[in-house]
């Protein structure tokens, strides 16, 4: 899974709808993969992010490189330097083994061979 | 990339060791896998740039002609092994959630992330309504469209449905799903079923 992918996975737990997002990560393993960087792409996937949760997830990660807010230029202007970073941290930085924490009710979801279980309990959802 | 091509290339694709019946699992062709991916990019521009998502990924070969961002989704942990394994060998970047599609998880933040869903769920034949749960969740998760696979004897039911959505639906063609002979209780050696391509778009 990449951290593209985290950005958007909330706790799904029957009620547990407030402070359930980020899921907090731990035991993590990673694993960096190259892939082609689209700059178009990119571009449209900005205004989606959770921003403040994306800088906070990849600081856990030993990431420092974004910057604490988005660059405040139109999204067609924002320059390459900061585009293929952002294009590192997305999609080339791979959860392979891990797991994901709700910071509400504390349930673990796991992360397997880069695969991360969403399924519930009966009793949870 | 021509059609024929693309085919040739989905070949290649691996699927399910040991089918279960309880879901539905049924390989969507090559044959098919191609034609679906090649209209919603060639006639629609839904695919390029856009961010894709299939429900009910199971092998992945939809994902892996559609070459493209995003996660898919499946209940089955050793179908999406097979499809992490299909995209590491087309050297495809995507990522794979296991999750049950049809209790309407509220997993995601946004609800505007997914551009379009390309899929072929399950026809609903062993689990009554589960053809129309996966349906109505694509609708409301994709931005633009949704293609999807279903029997041709439902369609009236679901343009009806697609009205109630207050979404278009065209049927794109109709085709014939091969099914072969993969279950026990199947007696004939394979049968086609007409199965119809729809189109949803809001």
């Amino acid at each position: 899974m990449r951290l593209v992918t985290h950005n958007l996975l909330q706790c799904h737990v029957k009620g547990c709808d407030t402070n359930n997002f980020p899921l907090e990560l731990s035991e993590i393993e990673c694993e960096s993969q190259e892939t082609d960087f689209n700059p178009q792409f990119l571009r449209t996937m900005v205004p989606k992010l959770e921003w403040d949760a994306l800088v906070r997830t990849a600081m856990k990660l030993g990431i420092t490189t974004l910057p604490d807010k988005v660059p405040d230029t139109p999204i067609q202007e924002l320059d390459e330097k900061f585009l293929r970073n952002l294009h590192t941290v997305l999609f080339e930085t791979h959860i392979q083994q891990g797991k994901m924490t709700c910071p509400n009710c504390q349930h673990v979801y796991p992360i397997k061979d880069g695969i991360p279980n969403m399924l519930l309990n009966d009793n949870e959802v | 990339m021509k059609l024929k091509e693309l085919e040739g290339l989905l070949q290649d694709v691996a699927v399910f060791d040991e089918p279960k019946i309880h879901l539905e699992q049924y390989v969507t062709t090559p044959h098919l896998a191609s034609r679906i991916l090649f209209t919603a990019h060639s006639v629609y521009d839904d695919i390029e740039n856009k961010i894709v998502a299939d429900f009910g990924c199971g092998c992945g070969i939809l994902r892996t002609a559609s070459h493209q961002i995003f996660s898919d989704q499946d209940i089955d942990p050793d179908a999406l092994r097979i499809a992490s394994d299909n995209c590491s060998k087309f050297e495809l970047s995507v990522d794979f959630l296991l999750t049950d599609l049809t209790l309407d998880p509220k997993w995601q933040k946004n609800d505007n992330i997914i551009d379009t869903i390309v899929m072929n769920p399950p026809f609903g034949t062993k689990n009554k309504g589960v053809d129309m749960i996966f349906l109505k969740k694509a609708v409301e998760v994709a931005n633009n469209a949704v293609y999807s696979l279903h029997k041709t004897s439902t369609r009236e039911h679901i343009l009806k449905k697609a009205k109630e959505w207050g979404v278009d639906c065209e049927v794109l063609a109709e085709l014939k799903f091969d099914i072969p002979n993969m279950y026990k209780f199947h007696r004939r050696k394979s049968v086609d079923i007409q199965v119809d391509f729809l189109r949803l778009a809001k």
